[in-house]
This record gives structure tokens, sequence and C-alpha cells, in this order.
């Protein structure tokens, strides 16, 4: 498993949406599966919406995501899935089941309401973001810290080996990103 | 109300190469009378039927999907009515089993055995809504059913018609995966 790491520059960090975008593309990201979370809203929802190189599919409930992202995987379409750290909470038992129990290459990414960027999320001001990373570590799934620009860096790799080793992965979002 | 093994025997002379998706009573019932590689089966949560099949629709868009889904599983998804009509797969097929129970955890009743799930469908904006129960007007129909496009919906008033044997274990087998993705990237 993927230890999560916070980097050295956080405190004076930016995160900017473009970058990440840039490395769903370069991970063969095809479908963003979403719901929306206002720390990844207008950073990232929003300009994935514009951009004609991602089929967006805007979901009711989030669990909805780990059932679309597996029929997908069946056709070895990549998907992203784009929710909240809420939404997560609300699906762990589909993703306990399709993505741990029956290995499927289900690749979330993860916005952390509430959290103090400044911060690694095992010491967030917010429960709900402190019990995050026990809980995916407690459930075998790999995980990585997203709070500054550096961390982009760890997504394509991470993408790559859930495909790869058809495994779940969480990607955290530590911060707003930037809508540039 | 139809007899559900008379009305998959019905459907599974028009299913052709479509995958079909299905779980519990329904998946049970169904693999008794079509076992074949072509059936998806590992839903892995209760309710994520109707979100697997458009995962699988929209991933072969060239291919046929029809989800055959448990009352109790899409009142644990209803929302997956409307996303399914906003990406408005033209591939897709979903059909609920209304049995008005949860029949695999005791043949329990479901909220309200009065819920009209055609009428949620069409509401949700799928392009096209059946109801169905007389099995001699289901089978006249369900040819068209399953070819026109989609997303197409059918409720099918069903009543068990024997106890069924649950083998997880069978039915959520690695191996039942592998030859279900190998045959359903296997032909163009």
């Amino acid at each position: 498993m993927e230890a999560s790491v916070a980097s050295a520059d956080v405190a004076a960090g930016e995160l900017h949406g473009s970058r990440i975008i840039a490395a769903l593309k370069a991970s063969g990201i095809e479908y963003v599966l979403a719901l929306p979370d206002i720390v990844t809203s207008s950073g990232l929802l929003s300009p994935i919406a514009r951009d004609e190189d991602f089929r967006l599919i805007r979901v009711c409930k989030e669990d909805e995501c780990i059932g679309i992202a597996s029929g997908l995987s069946y056709a070895d379409k990549r998907a992203l899935i784009l929710i909240q750290y809420t939404g997560f909470l609300d699906s762990l038992n589909a993703i306990r089941g399709v993505g741990v129990e029956y290995k499927q290459p289900i690749c979330m990414m993860v916005g952390l309401l509430g959290h103090d960027p400044d911060k690694t999320p095992r010491a967030s001001p917010r429960y709900g973001v402190r019990i995050i990373e026990p809980i995916l570590d407690d459930m075998g799934i790999a995980h990585a810290l997203v709070s500054v620009d550096a961390d982009v860096a760890k997504i394509q790799p991470a993408i790559e080996r859930a495909y790869r080793d058809s495994a779940p992965l969480a990607l955290l979002i530590g911060r707003r990103p930037r809508a540039s | 109300m139809m007899k559900r093994d008379e009305c998959f025997k019905i459907l599974a002379r028009h299913i052709g190469d479509a995958a079909l998706v299905a779980t519990y009573s329904s998946a049970v019932d169904w693999v008794d009378i079509a076992p074949r590689p072509l059936n998806y089966l590992s839903i892995g949560a209760m309710g994520l039927d109707s979100s697997h099949g458009l995962g699988l629709a929209l991933g072969r868009p060239d291919r046929r999907v029809v989800v055959l889904q448990g009352d109790g599983s899409l009142l644990m998804n209803l929302g997956s009515l409307v996303t399914i009509a906003a990406a408005a797969p033209k591939n897709l097929v979903h059909l609920v089993a209304q049995n008005d129970t949860y029949e695999a955890n005791g043949s329990q009743p479901i909220p309200n055995p009065k819920i009209d799930f055609a009428a949620m469908a069409k509401s949700a904006g799928y392009a096209a809504s059946y109801d169905f129960a007389d099995l001699r007007i289901f089978e006249q129909q369900v040819a068209h059913v399953l070819e026109q496009d989609g997303p197409v919906f059918a409720t099918l008033h069903v009543a068990p018609t024997k106890p069924l044997k649950y083998d997880y274990p069978s039915l959520y087998a690695p191996e039942k995966r592998a030859a279900f993705k190998a045959e359903w990237n296997g032909r163009d």
C-alpha cells in the first residue's frame, strides 16, 4: 500500500486544477464520474465539464460511481470518480464489495471538505477527515495526498498502478485547487 | 402477475449476445435458465446493478446491455434512474423484476408495493417505459423492448415459482468475472 506523504512545502503551497487535469489525461482517464464537492467544484469539476477530452457523468449518489467505473473497466475504459469525503464514507460498502473484494480498479479523487491544508489529514480539525486515511489503511486501499502542485506527480503513477494491479485507489485533495 | 421462471425463459430466447446484469433472486433464477459467460453477476453491493449496467453500456456502445434488477435493489438506487436517463445510452435495457419483496432476505415486503417503477423511469427521462404483468403480452413485445433505442425500462411483475438456492460463492466466482470480460471484449 502506498503511504500518504505530506509535502514539505504544504504550508506555502498552491494547487492548480489545470495540472491535475493534465495528469488525468496523461493517465488515460476518459470518463469522470462526479457529484459536486465544494473543494473541487470550481478548480476541477467545472473545467472538466467544459473539456471535450472527458465524458462527464453526473450521478445522484456517490456509490453509483463505483458500479459505473466497474462496468467501464470491463471494456478497458478508465474512469475517475470525483467526490467529497462524505460521499466516500457513504459509499464504503460499494468500495468494499467492488473495489476490495472483487479487485476492481476504482480510482477515486476525494475532496477533504473542512480540512486545514497546513495539516496532515490525520491531524485535520474535521473528524470526518481524520478518519479517512485510517479507514483506507484498514481496507488496504492505496492512497496519496494531493495538497500542492508537487503532489500532482503522484497521480499518474498511482492511476497506472491501480489499473495494472486492478485495485482501488484514493487520491485525497487536501486544498481547493485553483481553476487556472 | 407472471411466473418468474416462465418470464425469464421468454427473455432468454431473445437475449442474444447482450450482457445480462443480475443479482440475488433474479440472478439465481436466471442462471438456472440461461447459464452463459455474458451474465454479469458480481455487483458487490445491493442496488448497484443498474450502475454497473450503465458502465457496461457506456464502455461498449456497440453492444447491448440488459439489467435485470430486483425491486428491492432498485429502491436502494433510485437515483440511478435519473443518472441513466441523463447519460442516455441507446444500448441499455433496464428491467425490474418486481415481486414486492426482499426475497433473498426472508421475503419481507418492500416498503410500498404500490410503487410504479415504470412511471418513475418515464418521468426520469428514459426513452421508453413499459409495465408487464401478463406473460402473453410480454412475449409479444419483448423483442421490441430489447431492440429499440434506449435507455428502455420495463417492470416485470413476477411471482417466484420455486424455492431458490443462493450459492453466492459460485455466482460471484472470480473466474466468472474473467470469463465475462473475455467474452465482452472478444467480439466486435
